[in-house]
């Protein structure tokens, strides 16, 4: 059985009877059993998916109503909540901690017949580009093992690229899902602040995240987007969007729609190689008929600074209620009044997680708060009104979603700053509230190159059809594994 | 001059749901930690889902306290660890970008004094703190998480009091308020709270927190008053802190953990997007609004009820409301008496109110037979407290107590030509002195046990005595 197909191709051999959801589910389980010791994608296994998987091939023949998913193996980020299981944030702080509730994505899935075959790994808590943050160990990258499969979401972007699931849920933050996408040669979609509910996803910095699906293919993200995108009561934030079919019309062409080239995202810093794939795609997007012009968005060269600001304000919120009072990890309360206890069970938290949660004490305070996380504020709206002022002039913004090549395991995780210059060009997306995605386009020496197209918010769509036309212009080598 | 400011925190117990989940607003009677899901509990990946009819709720108490209500509000995370908030971090709100809380500045007027109201606003309670055990050695802390996410309204004043009386008197106005709005029930145990802030003349400010009711909170600023002016006295520095209400030892102790000192790090809370209320929801509100205490008051005085009883009938939400669904033109006047004379004896606790069977019917009835001279208002006392009690028809109350007037004329002047031939001096008396009739009246009513009607009898004396 070819588990390399993508979930449309799933989906049509279930439909037509040429793959058992049972057999595909477990030949995928036999492959994560066999690969994911030396890949760590996975944090924890769903040891009833086969079964799962034989009752949609039962419902299947006996005629009943099946969902739309036809018990497609999907893997979800280990910060998404599942009933019933363990929901660690690749955290030692939630080491045991088990979800009694299911995510409003998960629900969704849940009803359209997904098979969630496991929790993957990631950069504890979403913080850092690298899966090396996990308190459990790094992801590999499947293109080469010594190498990085970028972050947080590395896990899911590793399960897509090793085929050990067809589809994957993970979150973004500053560029977690599209980071690992562009390092694992996948499709990462971080839609408009608002499309998907978070109900269920561990807040890290709630004001800019977003759940996104990482894929195969630009129809695969715009199928999972149809499954789970839409307003939920369970999140005040969500934008009512429901009926939009992000498929119908993906194919459509994009001749005559104006694309910006970021000066701020091609320059200085950009590795040779990235930058000559960038210029590829750039004459490839013109071939396509769409007219591309460099502008500037001058607020980038604030923007990093601005991200972690804001993001360790809010994480230093969102984590303070990991004290391990009502749920965590076993450590007993004897011998403690409250301040000691909880001082002493929050070091349970790793160095990224612990540096962010000091910075994010500093930042806000009395005294301090002018000077970082008001003017941090103030980069977000001046950003916010720049890429507004683009988006009146062009329909899509280009640029690489990384501006280096997948590095080595190790190679920088002693330098965070360096780490933190990384998603300079996905952090703009999440501050701005705009849908960005990061297309598979090139490959340098065996490691892979994303480009990244960003839309004006609720443009999804279009985003996706700009996506698939670039898509199309490209035929990459198969990952070696 | 002293001045005393006033956070009152009232919980919106009339709510369906708390402030961001579908558990119960009112949590009283749940079994520990039986009132809570994974929102009010703060689980990883649970959001916050605002109750709308709580921000509702809340501009209504805004509106009848003369805020002003601005049309966009805003919440806040407000940062500090403590083991009764699930979360680490309560939501409130805050005025930092504009008047962005649910109410602005306002006032009550507490007699002749006009007490301004800083703002209002609306947040989410903790859960309630459990201690066991004694010596600081076995003392083990018990969180109940029922009370987590409650609804509460704070109500800032500006420090507009000077003496602990004047607290009492503006807390019964506003309780009564409250209780006519139908936002909250402020005799619920805790429903109701308030810290307060005291300062003497040349003195600094002191918060007295955790003053479990409104008797206390009295006693409280009493005793705060007299520890800084015997300071004072002795020339010692009032120092600005915190202090706590002991109530076993009845003192304020100080706080020492420098509340005053955290820094709660406030930000917007991003789970809620600005919530506008749009001018017509607020005109809506201002037409739902339930009449005021003190427009009620001024119709009440209207059917020649006197001010005071006007005043007790119109703040008293239960009384008000059965005299509202009781009352005509022609009866206000007995009703509002019967209510604010024989009901209050009867129906002063929630208990008895609740277990009144008394209907509007009942009072109507028997302030109609008190008009007509049918019963005599002897009798309707007792005639009410069986009503109370059972509930049974005013008719069969009456045959059944033998309570019924005598009406019929020349069964009285039976009665009358006796008693005349008992009072011989009495009866010269007044035929001398008409005046003095009234002694010959008050035997008839001994012979009859009360029931001769007054009008009949004073009407065949004078007759007989002509």
């Amino acid at each position: 059985m070819n588990l390399k197909i993508s979930a449309l191709e799933y989906v049509q051999g279930v439909k037509n009877g040429d793959i058992s959801a049972e057999d595909f589910v477990a030949q995928t389980m036999d492959r994560i059993k066999s690969i994911d010791n030396n890949l760590c994608a996975f944090l924890s296994i769903n040891a009833d998916a086969v079964i799962q998987a034989r009752e949609i091939d039962k419902k299947i023949k006996s005629g009943k109503k099946v969902g739309d998913c036809f018990g497609m193996p999907v893997s979800i980020k280990d910060n998404i909540c599942i009933k019933d299981s363990k929901t660690t944030c690749a955290s030692k702080m939630l080491e045991n901690y088990i979800s009694p509730y299911d995510a409003t994505v998960i629900k969704r899935l849940r009803q359209q017949d997904a098979i969630f075959v496991g929790k993957t790994n990631m950069d504890e808590f979403a913080m850092g580009f690298t899966t090396e943050f996990s308190a459990y160990g790094p992801s590999k990258n499947p293109w080469n093992q010594d190498y990085v499969p970028g972050g947080s979401s590395g896990g899911s972007a590793v399960s897509v690229g090793a085929f050990e699931c067809v589809a994957s849920l993970g979150s973004d933050t500053g560029g977690s899902v599209r980071n690992p996408a562009s390092f694992c040669s996948a499709v990462g979609y971080k839609p408009t602040y608002g499309l998907i509910s978070r109900y269920g996803l561990v807040s890290y910095a709630n004001s800019i995240e977003q759940i996104g699906p990482i894929c195969r293919t630009v129809k695969d993200a715009a199928f999972m987007l149809n499954m789970i995108s839409g307003v939920d009561s369970n999140d005040n934030t969500t934008i009512d969007s429901r009926g939009t079919d992000y498929l119908q019309d993906i194919e459509c062409d994009i001749e005559g729609k104006k694309i910006g080239i970021v000066k701020e995202m091609t320059g200085e810093g950009t590795d040779p190689a990235v930058l000559s794939a960038t210029k590829d795609a750039i004459s490839k997007l013109e071939g396509l008929g769409a007219i591309c012009e460099e502008v500037s968005v001058g607020m980038t060269k604030y923007s990093v600074a601005a991200y972690y600001t804001i993001t360790a304000t809010e994480a230093g919120s969102n984590l303070a209620r990991y004290d391990n009072l009502r749920y965590g990890y076993d450590f007993p309360l004897e011998g403690y009044e409250y301040n000691s206890y909880i001082a002493k069970a929050r070091r349970n938290f790793g160095p990224e997680v612990t540096r962010r949660i000091i910075i994010g004490g500093f930042v806000p305070s009395a005294g301090h708060a002018g000077r970082y996380f008001l003017k941090a504020l103030k980069v977000k709206s001046k950003l916010t009104k720049e890429v507004n002022e683009l988006f009146k002039r062009f329909d899509f913004l280009v640029s690489p979603t990384v501006p280096v090549l997948p590095f080595k395991l190790g190679e920088k995780i002693d330098d965070p700053v360096s780490l933190l210059a990384i998603d300079i060009n996905t952090v703009t997306a999440n501050l701005t509230a705009k849908p960005a995605v990061s297309v598979p386009f090139s490959n340098h020496n065996g490691l892979p190159i994303g480009i990244q197209l960003m839309a004006d918010s609720l443009q999804d769509k279009s985003l996706l059809q700009a996506a698939y036309a670039l898509e199309q212009t490209v035929s990459l080598p198969e990952v070696p594994i | 001059m002293t001045m005393i400011g006033l956070e009152i925190h009232c919980q919106l117990t009339n709510l369906n749901s708390k402030l961001f989940c579908s558990c119960k607003a009112n949590y009283r009677g749940c079994e520990i930690n039986e009132n809570i899901c994974p929102v009010c509990m703060g689980l990883p990946g649970s959001l916050p889902r605002l109750n709308q009819e709580a921000v509702k709720k809340a501009t209504m108490i805004a509106m009848a306290l003369n805020c002003s209500t601005p049309q966009r509000i805003a919440f806040f995370r407000k940062n500090y660890f403590y083991p009764d908030s699930p979360k680490n971090f309560q939501i409130t709100q805050l005025n930092i970008y504009g008047d962005t809380s649910v109410g602005g500045a306002g006032s009550i007027t507490v007699g002749d004094k006009k007490i301004r109201i800083t703002r209002i606003q609306l947040e989410e309670d903790p859960g309630r703190l459990i201690y066991e055990g004694s010596s600081s050695k076995n003392l083990i802390t018990l969180v109940d998480y029922n009370r987590a996410g409650t609804p509460l309204v704070e109500i800032v004043t500006e420090p507009d009091f000077e003496t602990p009386k004047e607290l009492r008197i503006f807390l019964n106005i506003l309780s009564d308020i409250l209780a006519n709005l139908a936002v909250t029930d402020p005799t619920l145990e805790g429903a109701m709270k308030a810290d307060a802030n005291v300062s003497i003349e040349g003195g600094n400010k002191v918060e007295i927190k955790n003053i479990g009711s409104f008797h206390d909170l009295e006693k409280a600023v009493h005793y705060e008053i007299t520890r800084q002016s015997s300071l004072q006295s002795r020339r010692r520095e009032i120092i600005q802190e915190t202090r706590h209400w002991d109530e076993k030892r009845k003192i304020t102790v100080s706080a020492r953990s420098k509340e005053e000192d955290l820094d709660y790090r406030y930000f917007l809370e991003g789970d809620i997007p600005w919530v506008r209320i749009e001018s017509d929801i607020q005109t809506e509100l201002q037409t739902k609004m339930p009449e005021s205490i003190s427009s009620k008051k001024e119709r009440y005085t209207k059917y020649g009820i006197t001010s005071q009883v006007a005043d007790v009938l119109s703040s008293d939400k239960y009384y008000s409301d059965l005299f509202e669904r009781s009352h005509t033109e022609s009866n206000a006047k007995e009703i509002a008496n019967i209510i604010t004379t024989d009901l209050m004896g009867l129906a002063d606790t929630k208990e008895r109110r609740l277990a009144s069977k008394l209907g509007a019917g009942h009072l109507r009835d028997l302030a109609d037979s008190v008009l007509s001279g049918a019963i005599s208002r002897n009798s309707a006392k007792d005639a009410l407290y069986d009503m109370v009690k059972t509930g049974r028809e005013l008719g069969d109350v009456i045959v059944s107590l033998n309570l019924g007037n005598i009406l019929d004329k020349p069964k009285l002047t039976e009665i009358i030509l006796q008693v005349l031939s008992e009072e011989s001096q009495a009866v010269e008396q007044a035929k001398s002195n008409p005046e003095t009739v009234h002694y010959l009246v008050g035997k008839v009513m001994k012979k009859t046990g009360g029931k001769a009607d007054p009008q009949l009898t004073l009407e065949i004396l004078e007759a007989k005595l002509a």
